[in-house]
């Protein structure tokens, strides 16, 4: 087990590292510095300027810094549009929103997703059965950014019972419609995973065993095949997380929940370089973190996995 | 031959032979058809999906107005005259500027669809080769090349595209590339495993021993083989670059005006759905849907009928 957590360590750090030099060196290569504006800065000042932030380093020096600052101070830098406000201000003001609506819409499209994909299962090729499929079938085709609108379409503006945005500190009514849009088209991935893994799991000669022993059917369900079913769920966490975290970039704009994705979208707009750079690493490093965590609980799950 | 009385019924009973040996050597994709065929849901699928792509094609010809004239009798006031009609040939309304809905949807549509179908592309040719080589030559090379794939899948491919977008000019090519990039990794997983599993066949072990060079019997021996996943995976990925695509138009970081795609459609009609000028909103939206559904069924299907064995 050890050996497979350092295993995994090595492909995790390198692939940061791939992810910070390529973006550092897009950021290189995009036309115009940080600071040329429609009225050119006179020579003197726009070299303190650059001096101030370490622009007149050569490339791979100003790339060491970072990533020292990133390490041994988490230190994103600074932003180059708002010079009142560093990337850490904007992660400490928006990661708490974004983390918040992020981990309970993880939760509830996986507590929903795998009941339906059970009692489809269970209750295979019956009425219950064909609607879940087609249930997630359509959801699956609902992304965030179609679930958003229409949600504020029908609770806001027609219904008039949710708020159409906000965050007001996390209230239950704000988080209604951010958790909806965010976790429908991943209920439906989940859902339609659990579903086909079970079907796998009952068929198999361990279940037959455990009927042939006249064990009660809800024994079977909770204590020997849930366990099997949700190994493809687990590794498909990974990729859910990434998807959420995409996700959110949407739900900030559409809910103006005041997360990260708000601001990085305007620095993409504005092509304000620095703040993308840091919130992309940010995110990245997120992902990274995510999939290494979900591939050890699998590996721990598992005792096939034996590295 | 002495023994035979009659020639005329030896030869009828070897036609038989010959007709009943026909008629039961059916091949993997007859039987793959066969089973397609009869999955109602992926059939009708596949007769929508036609329908959309002959609208898209056809469409324009009966447009009125084109995809980028504003009819400024009408913009100011969208909301009370800009729905759908047939009268003044706005058949489905106005965007939120006074343009043409009919003629901005058939263009988003073409745009999605390709985006959708070249990234599919990419994905297959770069995904199939990487993967292939990487399974047969095995190895150390296997070794580095996978390590790849893993370092790359792992890096959340969205964000590189965006940064793309921003840093380059917002192009479709510049999408093409980015969304390229990323889309192989997951296919040259699966066709290395196939590949794997493919090595050790005799007929591969004969075109070895028929002195053969390993960069013929991967594409020619090898590639047709693994055509059954790689058609299954790629019909899954098309709905996947669309909705990657409309994501990113969806950020308004995507195609550029005039050009147009579905997800922009939506990100414009989601903007004005508070004005209630609903079917800019839900006239995209049903294009996008049903296109993503079809493809989905179909994808489904395709699985189902190619590969038995994975229901």
């Amino acid at each position: 087990m050890l050996n497979y957590v350092i295993r995994r360590l090595l492909v995790a750090v390198p692939t940061l590292l791939i992810l910070i030099i390529i973006c550092f060196y897009l950021m290189q290569t995009a036309p115009g510095g940080p600071f040329t504006s429609e009225r050119p800065l006179p020579p003197q000042v726009l070299a303190n300027i650059e001096a101030k932030y370490g622009l007149d380093q050569p490339h791979y020096k100003q790339l060491y810094n970072y990533v020292v600052g990133i390490v041994t101070q988490f230190d994103f830098g600074p932003s180059y549009q708002y010079k009142d406000r560093s990337v850490n201000d904007i992660i400490a003001q928006g990661f708490p929103v974004t983390l918040t609506y992020g981990f309970i819409s993880f939760v509830v499209a996986t507590i929903v997703g795998v009941s339906l994909g059970v009692v489809a299962a269970i209750r295979h090729n019956t009425a219950l059965d064909y609607i879940a499929v087609g249930a997630t079938f359509s959801a699956q085709a609902l992304p965030n950014f179609v679930m958003a609108p229409i949600l504020i379409y029908v609770f806001t503006l027609k219904l008039g019972l949710l708020p159409g945005g906000g965050w007001n500190g996390g209230q239950w009514q704000y988080l209604i419609m951010p958790v909806i849009a965010l976790s429908t088209s991943f209920f439906a991935s989940v859902a339609r995973i659990t579903r086909s893994s079970m079907l796998e799991v009952l068929n198999s000669n361990f279940i037959r065993t455990a009927r042939a022993k006249g064990l009660p059917e809800t024994t079977i369900i909770w204590r020997h095949a849930l366990k099997p079913t949700l190994m493809p769920v687990v590794s498909y966490l990974g990729p859910a997380f990434v998807g959420m975290i995409t996700g959110s970039v949407v739900i900030d704009i559409y809910f103006s929940t005041g997360g990260i994705g708000r601001f990085y979208v305007n620095s993409a707009l504005n092509r304000d370089y620095a703040v993308m750079l840091g919130l992309t690493i940010l995110y990245g490093g997120l992902t990274v973190l995510f999939n290494l965590l979900t591939d050890l609980l699998y590996a721990w799950l598992d005792p096939k996995i034996r590295y | 031959m002495g023994m035979v009385k009659d020639p005329e019924r030896v030869e009828a009973i070897a036609d038989n032979i010959a007709d009943a040996r026909e008629v039961k050597g059916r091949s993997l994709w007859q039987d793959a058809m066969g089973r397609f065929v009869h999955n109602k849901a992926a059939v009708g699928s596949v007769f929508i999906l036609a329908g959309i792509l002959l609208f898209a094609i056809v469409g324009p010809y009966f447009a009125v107005w084109s995809n980028e004239e504003i009819d400024w009798a009408r913009m100011g006031n969208v909301a009370d005259v800009g729905q759908p009609s047939f009268e003044n040939g706005h058949f489905f309304g106005l965007d939120s500027i006074g343009r043409d809905l009919y003629s901005r949807t058939i263009q988003g549509t073409l745009t999605s669809l390709m985006v959708g179908v070249v990234g599919a592309m990419v994905a297959v040719v770069i995904g199939t080769l990487y993967g292939a080589i990487s399974g047969f030559v095995g190895g150390w090379v296997d070794n580095l090349m996978m390590r790849t794939v893993d370092i790359l899948i792992a890096i959340p491919y969205m964000f590189v595209i965006i940064l793309l977008m921003v840093i380059f000019e917002r192009s479709l090519i510049m999408l093409f590339v980015g969304i390229g990039m990323f889309s192989w990794l997951d296919m040259s997983r699966i066709v290395r495993g196939q590949t794997l599993a493919l090595k050790h066949k005799e007929f591969i072990e004969a075109a070895r021993a028929a002195g053969v060079g390993w960069f013929v019997i991967v594409v020619r021996h090898i590639m047709p083989n693994l055509l059954g996943v790689v058609v299954v995976y790629a019909t899954l990925l098309v709905p996947g670059m669309i909705m990657a695509e409309s994501f990113i138009s969806f950020l308004g970081l995507g195609v550029q005006e005039p050009n147009t795609s579905l997800g922009a459609l939506i990100s414009d009609g989601a903007g004005t759905i508070l004005y209630d000028q609903v079917w800019q909103l839900a006239i995209p939206l049903t294009f996008f849907l049903t296109i993503v559904i079809s493809l989905f069924f179909i994808g489904d299907g395709l699985r189902d009928a190619l590969d038995p064995k994975d229901r």
